[in-house]
């Protein structure tokens, strides 16, 4: 048995194990690990190879958890907000079109204070029919009061899922959390992944406990009575509490997961690669971080100072911290992965929130430019990511560029 | 019936043996805003009181949430949550779900705890009808979906839902200068819906505030049985249908004494009617003819008397061509149907 006083790496010699697993796996594994008790499963790809998963696991006998078939994805959030509230620990999912079927029950539970933990396997929303990747599907809650993280690798997927509770279930915090891996990108393809034992799991995330907020006959309370105009605008503030300290207790739970776990992602918002001397940064969320980082390696080698900075936390949006570091370059080029039809500038999400944190953030103020593409599942290329490079060099150069531009279309 | 599984032991509610044995200690008490002579409010206190302390509910959207339960008032004095309009089968698929895994991890202690969700007939009959099904087709879940059926949208100015009667005035079904008749629909058949649908249910019976004890003994009943039940009980309203709050229970009892609304439950498959309902069944008691129920209430008041015949007609064949009467609306040999109204 581990002690005290063993050193991280001896425990990880003693319990870790490593296989090739897909960012579903992942996830479906770091469930089993934080020993979920209620999950809730509805068809629709690419997020449910999770749940096809977690079912073997059940049935094999090594994840004990009530796995309940729903009849659509309304039920499905429905079911785990009710358990949750009942003090079980939840899981779920969704991608594109499913997500929105939710939406009811995904915009009930913030004010609920429903920590439940969800997966969203990013998909296009329909129509025209399409399983590809796009972020518009996670991102339509982001005003809702749920936290909203990116992860691009299988191995980041299982990690911030056991974080993911520690946050959501966290008595200052309490509202849902959903994790976004991009459609097939992530969720089918498989990498090395380090699995961390059961008991190292069961030190860094406690029992879930809902305290005085349990539904349950020791505890006689009335949940979500009518309040009108009395109470809303209090309850609402009490969200709006959350929002204030949530990135603080990020902070904390990572730290605490180097500490237990031995691995380290420095800072949790944001990922930097090859910033250090950089002159522009692309900046993007999820997976597009692999043909970025694979072209910022290439362009180095003709001597463009091109770096990437990769959003991992979307909500909340560490928008003074990454307004500090853009601050530093003469442009950025941001990525998105969605739109946002009729929005300022016409650009995409994540550039529109960028551009908000830069304008009260930043004393610099470099031009931030959109490229929308690698929608609907359409990869973003090598060759794309050196164009948009291209047109951020020019920006900083002072030659006025479109604020929004689409990289990849055809025709 | 072998499709029947032993699920986690419930309560052991026996069914109250008269109204002087009934408990007093009320589980749904002051606080609600409910209007005189409200039936829904009626089945609330009656569903609570027979349920009894070791019980979570679940209300759904509908007047019973909102005109129910406010903030700083709540009259619930058991645990109470609400729950979307659509989701009476899930919130109590979800509580069911989180009680016996916990028990079964050791994180709380082990004991029956009733779990009952209600919804109105919009929430039943309509948006939460697929929630239900699927919640009824969980044979080893201990739940009771309640639907109080108030035969309309009650809490937003009464509009129609598919549990209203054919012809009815409602705030989207008001009689016109062209048209006489709005609501071509007729009532949803609920109960057989789940019964006939889900056949590894127990219990699912029909009911009436106008008859307390039959209901809360039916509430007793679809607790102590095991796996998910289905109550549906009709509560005459006084704003949506109409009529002066003095008249709640005879309104009730007009209902079910015209033949309107039958009184049955089915447990483990087998059928018992009950109360006027199995003398009329067995010829020992004549329906009251309908015109007697629709003119009492103001919902029915721009009928001319070929409406009335009709509705008559209707009811006359519940009775006389169904193969099982006033519950199965399955008939040997079809008649053309002609409404008077267009």
């Amino acid at each position: 048995m581990a002690t005290l006083t063993q050193s991280v790496d001896e425990k990880k010699k003693i319990y870790e194990q490593e296989a090739l697993i897909t960012g579903a796996e992942a996830i479906a594994i770091a469930c089993k690990l934080a020993n979920v008790d209620v999950v809730t499963a509805y068809p629709i790809r690419p997020y449910d190879t999770v749940m096809q998963y977690i079912s073997q696991l059940v049935a094999d006998g090594e994840m004990d958890c009530e796995f309940i078939v729903a009849e659509g994805e309304h039920s499905q959030f429905e079911i785990v907000k009710h358990a949750s509230a009942c003090g079980a620990r939840v899981f779920c999912g969704s991608s594109g079109v499913g997500w929105m079927y939710a939406m009811e029950a995904l915009t009930v539970s913030p004010a609920l204070r429903i920590p439940m933990v969800c997966m969203v396997g990013n998909r296009a929303l329909d129509d025209p029919g399409a399983f590809g990747v796009e972020h518009n599907d996670a991102l339509a809650v982001r005003d809702l009061g749920w936290l909203l993280t990116w992860v691009d690798s299988a191995q980041e997927a299982l990690d911030t899922a056991l974080i993911a509770y520690r946050v959501a279930e966290d008595r200052r915090i309490l509202v849902p959390l959903a994790i976004s891996c991009d459609g097939a990108f992530l969720t089918h393809s498989q990498a090395l992944v380090k699995i961390p034992a059961a008991e190292q799991v069961k030190k860094f995330l406690p029992r879930y406990d809902r305290g005085d907020l349990l539904l349950h006959p020791d505890n006689v309370i009335s949940v979500a009575p009518q309040a009108n105009e009395d109470w809303v605008m209090e309850v609402r503030r009490q969200n709006y509490a959350v929002t204030e300290i949530t990135c603080d207790v990020i902070r904390e739970v990572y730290a605490d997961f180097e500490r237990t776990f031995g691995r380290k992602y420095g800072n949790p918002f944001f990922e930097e690669y090859m910033t250090e001397d950089a002159e522009v940064v692309l900046l993007g969320m999820g997976t597009l971080s692999t043909p970025v980082k694979v072209a910022i390696r290439k362009l180095r080698e003709e001597g463009k100072k091109v770096g990437f900075v990769r959003l991992r936390w979307f909500r909340p949006f560490a928008g003074p911290e990454l307004a500090k570091c853009l601050e530093r370059f003469k442009a950025v080029g941001v990525i998105d992965r969605d739109f946002s039809f009729g929005s300022p500038n016409l650009s995409g999400v994540v550039a529109t929130e960028v551009r908000s944190a830069m304008y009260t953030g930043s004393s610099t103020r470099p031009p931030v430019l959109c490229f929308i593409g690698g929608l609907g599942g359409r990869e973003v290329t090598v060759p794309d990511v050196e164009k948009m490079t291209d047109i951020v060099f020019q920006a900083a150069q002072g030659k006025a560029q479109p604020l929004t531009q689409w990289i990849g279309l055809r025709g | 019936m072998s499709t029947f599984v032993d699920v986690k032991p419930t309560q052991n509610l026996e069914a109250f043996k008269g109204v002087k044995k009934v408990p007093h200690e009320e589980y749904y008490t002051s606080g609600h805003r409910t209007c005189q002579g409200c039936q829904s409010a009626q089945i609330m206190k009656l569903m609570a009181k027979a349920a009894g302390p070791r019980t979570i509910i679940l209300g759904s959207t509908g007047c019973m949430y909102v005109a129910n339960t406010s903030y700083y008032a709540t009259p619930w004095g058991v645990p109470w949550m609400h729950t979307q309009l659509g989701s009476a089968g899930s919130s109590a698929l979800g509580t069911a779900a989180a009680l016996r895994v916990q028990m079964r991890k050791g994180a709380m202690k082990d004991e029956p705890i009733n779990v009952i969700a209600f919804c109105g007939d919009g929430g039943g009959a309509d948006m939460g009808l697929g929630a239900i099904s699927a919640t009824m087709c969980h044979p080893d879940y201990n739940l009771l979906i309640l639907m109080y059926d108030n035969e309309s949208y009650a809490n937003t100015d009464i509009q129609i839902s598919g549990a209203s009667p054919y012809g009815v005035n409602t705030s989207f079904s008001t009689p016109g200068k062209v048209k006489r008749i709005m609501n071509h629909r007729w009532k949803k058949n609920i109960a057989p819906l789940m019964l006939v649908g889900h056949p590894t249910v127990k219990y699912v019976g029909t009911t009436c505030t106008s008859y307390p004890l039959q209901a809360m003994n039916s509430v007793r009943k679809a607790l102590s049985i095991g796996g998910p039940t289905f109550i549906h009980c009709l509560n005459p309203c006084t704003k949506g249908w109409d009529f002066d709050p003095l008249l709640s229970f005879e309104m009730g009892e007009l209902a079910v004494n015209t033949g309107i609304f039958p009184l049955y439950e089915v447990e483990c498959g087998k059928l018992k009617l009950y109360g006027k309902t199995d003398q009329i069944a067995k010829g020992k008691f004549k329906r009251l003819p309908v015109r007697d129920y629709l003119l009492k209430q103001g919902r029915f008041a721009h009928f001319v008397d070929e409406d009335i015949e009709y509705f008559q007609s209707k009811i006359d064949e519940m009775w006389d061509k169904w193969l099982v009467p006033g519950i199965i609306p399955l008939q040997k040999e079809i008649e053309a149907d002609n409404p008077p109204a267009k």
